[in-house]
């Protein structure tokens, strides 16, 4: 089923959870809504579910303005990041529960009900906890039951809250792939919300950068990580380097050092932010380069598959902290050791206006997913 | 050599802290309830059966624990309620309602006593509204239920409000979002979380209700096989000198408390072996 959200505004005493957000969730695609704490992410998971109200903006399931339905009446499976399980029942009762509550004439006999219940306990492989009580379960056991659940009244779209965010690092990571399995399966239209940007760029088919109360950028995993739309985008999915410089002709101007981006087509003198990724910049040690960033090596960390060579900005960008990512080997053929000046030339540069994610974003554009 | 059989503890103390509080309940509670078995035991079987079975006496026991059950229900039903009330909404007083509950605890039971009395009297603000409807307060059984409701009010607030306070909203949003109307929320989810503290609060109401002796004899009036309580019967023995027979109504008392509070407790037991919180 669709989801569509139409200039959803929403507003906590003097704090602005929700400016203005228009989304289209095709049918039957996996959705992450990704961005840091406070940015309104769940705000808006908890809108679509009717568990809360917007103060103005519409929410349509299947086309239909479901604003004023109740919570009961949309269908929608709501999974909470403590699981939000019922301790007094065992796991059966926990999934068969929305079955039961139904009024008499549409509720199913007790033995379909129980049916249904192995049926969806197999589902998320679980099917031999039947008769135990939440309290013992483990977390990551606890989250599948309450999927198992919310998925028992035939949910038209599965909304969930920070499903792992509860879990430790690694039960997260398992559960994750089940996640993305399970949603191969059903292909049931699901939103999730999330901080972890890991998270969000491993399972969800699409992603939806948020961050306060709006809409930064909408797109594949592939899309966001390769085009960020904003600075926000760059520096929240993944580790960067962030300069600070100025246009001057074709080149990014540092202080009085020079970066050379592909092309720039800024106005001449703008201010802009210039980003890296640690991946993409060269370290380079003899004086043949005239252009690159002057920075002195602060730390090489040389334990893993590449190493990481954290440095200190020189002239124009002292005070900032770079990371570079090179080969073991490179650091060895250049021979790089703590507390040397190098330069650092970026191979692949994002430059963005300064003043442009003030500016643009308040246009508030209906993003279509 | 130690032995096998004694399991290692990580808690020290275990012997000298159960030797303590056996030695203390001992010398508190079963030292003098024993006293109270004892003296009762001096009467012999037939004088002591005759005691405690005086049409007068078995009245009393049936004003006694009869109005203290309905007055322990009551206050389960409204001390949720305002527990409810108390946990879930802001409003303006709030604290002062919640400093209010208390008030039964803290008032001398005479003084509650005849502020009921006079409230409830034929000339009272309450009972000249309530006497022309043929509603009669002070001075019937009536009466005694009204002052053991009031002194029982803090047990099942205080009990379930702890209970109330951390049950998390996420768990009716769970069960709203799975389709439950707002009753069948609270009935198959609140409530049930609730019971056991419930339990609690009505069992130390009703214990409160039955031992009550101040708040209630100025408003029952004290008529013979109307509006006697058991505590009243015992203290009239007593006036008159009979001390083993007003022993002998103390223990039948003292049986059909223990065995209540026994009951609730086991119901109390039962409910959370069921719902998998004692295993």
């Amino acid at each position: 089923m669709s989801i569509q959200v139409n200039n959803i505004r929403k507003q906590f005493g003097s704090f602005t959870a929700l400016q203005d957000v228009s989304l289209d969730f095709p049918t039957g695609e996996l959705v992450a809504l990704l961005g840091p704490s406070g940015c309104g992410k769940t705000t808006l998971l908890r809108i679509i579910a009717g568990l809360e109200s917007a103060d103005s903006g519409q929410v349509l399931l299947e086309g239909q303005d479901a604003s004023d339905t109740h919570v009961r009446e949309r269908q929608v499976g709501f999974v909470f990041q403590h699981y939000a399980l019922f301790r007094h029942m065992t796991v059966f009762d926990n999934v068969a529960f929305g079955m039961r509550m139904k009024p008499r004439a549409t509720r199913p006999s007790e033995k379909a009900i129980k049916a249904k219940v192995l049926e969806l306990l197999k589902l998320v492989q679980l099917d031999w906890v039947a008769d135990r009580f939440p309290s013992q379960l483990s977390g990551g056991q606890r989250q599948r039951i309450a999927l198992a659940r919310a998925l028992a009244v035939e949910p038209r779209v599965l909304l969930l809250d920070e499903p792992f965010g509860a879990l430790d690092a690694k039960v997260r990571k398992e559960l994750r792939r089940w996640l993305r399995r399970l949603h191969d399966e059903l292909h049931i239209t699901s939103i999730f919300v999330t901080h972890d940007q890991e998270e969000a760029l491993e399972v969800a088919d699409r992603v939806v950068l948020m961050d306060h109360g709006k809409v930064e950028q909408v797109g594949t995993p592939e899309e966001v990580y390769r085009h960020p739309a904003s600075p926000f985008v760059y520096s929240f999915l993944g580790s960067v380097n962030l300069f600070h410089g100025r246009v001057e002709g074709e080149a990014v101007h540092v202080g009085e050092d020079r970066l050379a981006p592909g092309k720039v087509d800024l106005a001449h003198g703008s201010e802009v932010f210039a980003f890296a990724r640690p991946h993409e910049i060269d370290i380079v040690v003899d004086g043949s380069e005239a252009g690159g960033v002057a920075a002195k090596i602060s730390r090489i960390l040389a334990f893993g598959v590449t190493a990481r060579v954290e440095l200190d900005g020189l002239n124009g960008s002292t005070g900032e902290v770079f990371e570079v990512e090179i080969t073991r080997a490179e650091v060895a053929r250049l021979g790089l050791e703590e507390g040397q000046a190098v330069r650092l030339v970026p191979s692949r540069l994002r430059v963005f206006e300064r003043n442009a994610a003030a500016s643009g974003a308040s246009q508030a554009p209906n993003w279509v997913i | 050599m130690a032995s096998s059989s004694t399991s290692f503890r990580v808690l020290p103390g275990f012997g000298l802290s159960l030797g303590y509080t056996l030695g203390y309940l001992s010398l508190i509670v079963l030292i003098p309830l024993a006293a109270v078995f004892f003296k009762a035991g001096s009467l012999g079987f037939e004088h002591f059966w005759d005691a405690a079975t005086s049409p007068r006496v078995l009245a009393s026991y049936r004003l006694s624990f009869g109005a203290s059950l309905i007055a322990a229900a009551i206050n389960a039903v409204f001390g949720l309620m305002l527990a409810w009330v108390l946990v879930r909404y802001s409003f303006p007083g709030k604290r002062l309602v919640d400093a209010l509950v208390d008030l039964p605890f803290a008032l001398p039971t005479a003084v509650a006593g005849i502020a009921l009395t006079a409230l409830y009297a034929k000339n009272g603000w309450v009972g000249s509204v309530l006497e022309p409807l043929g509603i009669k307060v002070a001075f019937t059984p009536l009466g005694v239920l009204v002052a053991l409701v009031f002194i029982g009010l803090p047990f099942v607030v205080r009990t379930v409000q702890p209970i109330l306070e951390d049950l998390d909203t996420e768990y009716e949003e769970a069960a709203v979002s799975l389709g439950a109307s707002r009753w069948q929320a609270f009935r198959y989810v609140v409530f049930p979380t609730l019971f056991p503290a419930l339990l609690t609060g009505f069992a130390l109401a009703f214990a409160r209700a039955v031992g009550e002796y101040g708040s209630v004899i100025f408003i029952a009036g004290n008529i013979p096989m109307v509006s006697e309580i058991t505590p009243l019967m015992i203290i009239t023995k007593l006036e008159q000198y009979d001390y083993a027979g007003a022993t002998a109504v103390a223990v039948v008392m003292l049986i059909f408390s223990f065995i209540l509070l026994l009951i609730i407790n086991g119901l109390q037991a039962w409910t959370a072996k069921r719902t998998g919180r004692a295993r």
